[in-house]
């Protein structure tokens, strides 16, 4: 087997503007998501995450006009989500230029959407974002619920069995975000990306909660996940992403070195 | 070198058109990429590239609903033998059938099925998404000085179906992903590609400066 593990970067986008710059690199306009979607491609990236957190229904078409240039202009793989809602939102993100669109709050609300995307775009440009935290107690043997709306509320939905769902009804990858882990720099929940990851026969990204490199290697050797997704420890310089496959490569991973100094 | 991009609602045009200028710049050509479905620009067209991106059926369905688009494009590639790239759906619509959703005929240039992946070690998970290394299974112009290897550059995949040709001979390269991937096609004046050349970087813009420069 050769397909190699993923890095992939994610850039929170509110009004067209990233939120969080990039800052390992001396870019000409830091809020520029297009800027910093070059950069990661330069840097090796093996994918990139648009996440538009844009609150007003009216600036909703600013992050169409991020993924086209980002199309234009850099030739790496782009996974957009945040707000979709329907099935028009994806084929517009699609036409900009989007190759995968990520599914979040809609599908906890309606299921039978994804089925309706996967019919119309394939499987394969399908990912449905699952947030999820712990809901059993010490002792217990573990149980993850569904949360939205940033992990405020609960849902009830077991997280394994949605995943499953989803999986059934034609998602192509499960973006995965432990809401327990999310901003601690702990490391991702391994029990969660290894129970969800195992549960399913589509690729599984595990996120939230990376703060050093093996925390990625755990993701993928313990978590089972095919790719690792992170945010902070890249956009502040902490690692590069070549510091993160060259170390993922040295525990023994599959990972893609094109273009990246040992 | 006027090549025509094909746009029927279902293809990633921007980074496909952008990086076709890229690859007519590094050959030293001079050249234009329209993008549309202008009949009259497909019968004018030098080289004509067909995207896509999504399901079978549905790519099947949109490519038909363009008005003039199949009739221009039967007669530039297969009538007067112009070089055609299809690129992953549009690469897979080459063959005879798709099974993707329930069986659909496809154009019939390159005989053979489009099959869902079943790949032979059970963990490997489907859609196969992400870098894989290519291994050729043959010699084309197309080919020529493409990373080939597992020590060799990457390709981009994204992909839960692929074309099994009926002849060995037009399956010019293969990935490997528990058994034998489809990854170049080619027959006569026409190939494809399952995996995103757009988007595979330096292996993607030698196989798109071939494809340009090939004069079948």
């Amino acid at each position: 087997m050769s397909l190699k593990v993923r890095v992939i970067p994610c850039l929170d986008v509110k009004d067209g503007r990233v939120v969080k710059g990039v800052q390992f690199v001396d870019l000409v306009d830091a809020g520029d998501p297009v800027e910093s979607a070059k950069a990661y491609d330069a840097a090796g990236a093996d994918e990139l995450c648009f996440l538009d957190i844009t609150a007003s229904h009216e600036n909703r078409g600013t992050i169409l006009d991020v993924v086209r240039r980002t199309a234009e202009n850099c030739f790496m793989p782009v996974t957009v989500g945040g707000g979709v809602r329907a099935v028009e939102d994806i084929r517009a993100l699609m036409l900009a230029g989007a190759d995968k669109v990520s599914i979040n709050t809609a599908a906890v609300k309606d299921r039978a959407i994804v089925g309706r995307a996967a019919e119309k775009f394939g499987a394969q440009a399908i990912v449905v974002a699952i947030d999820a935290k712990k809901v059993s107690e010490p002792g217990e043997s573990e149980r993850w619920e569904i949360f939205t709306h940033g992990g405020r509320n609960r849902t009830g939905i077991d997280a394994i069995a949605y995943a499953r769902e989803v999986a059934d009804l034609g998602a192509g990858e499960i973006l995965l975000t432990s809401m327990d882990r999310d901003g601690t720099k702990a490391g991702f929940d391994l029990a969660l990306t290894r129970a969800i990851a195992e549960a399913v026969t589509i690729p599984v990204v595990a996120s939230g909660g990376v703060g050093t490199l093996d925390h990625l290697v755990d993701g993928i050797k313990v978590g089972k996940a095919s790719a690792v997704l992170a945010a902070s420890i890249f956009h502040f310089g902490t690692f590069t992403i070549g510091e993160a496959k060259n170390h993922m490569a040295r525990a023994g991973l599959p990972v893609r070195l094109d273009g990246i100094a040992g | 070198m006027r090549v025509a991009l094909i746009d029927y609602g279902a293809g990633n045009l921007h980074s496909c058109g952008k990086a076709l200028e890229r690859a007519l710049a590094a050959n030293g050509q001079a050249g234009t990429v329209a993008v549309g479905a202008d009949p009259a620009v497909i019968a004018s067209a030098d080289a004509i590239v067909l995207p896509g991106d999504g399901a079978f059926k549905d790519c099947r369905d949109e490519l038909r609903s363009a008005p003039g688009v199949e009739e221009a494009l039967h007669d530039a590639v297969r009538v007067k033998g112009r070089p055609f790239l299809g690129i992953c759906v549009g690469m897979q619509l080459l063959a005879d059938i798709g099974e993707e959703r329930g069986e659909t005929a496809g154009l019939g240039w390159i005989p053979g099925r489009v099959v869902a992946l079943d790949p032979a070690e059970r963990h490997l998970k489907v859609p196969h998404m992400g870098w894989n290394t290519l291994e050729s299974r043959g010699s084309h112009p197309v080919l020529r000085d493409v990373p080939f290897g597992a020590g060799a550059l990457h390709a981009y995949f994204l992909h839960s179906f692929h074309l099994l040709p009926k002849h060995a001979d037009d399956l010019l390269a293969v990935a490997d992903y528990g058994g034998p991937v489809s990854a170049i096609v080619g027959r006569e004046n026409i190939v494809g590609t399952q995996f995103h050349p757009e988007k595979s970087q330096g292996l993607g813009l030698r196989l798109l400066q071939n494809f340009l420069a090939w004069r079948p």
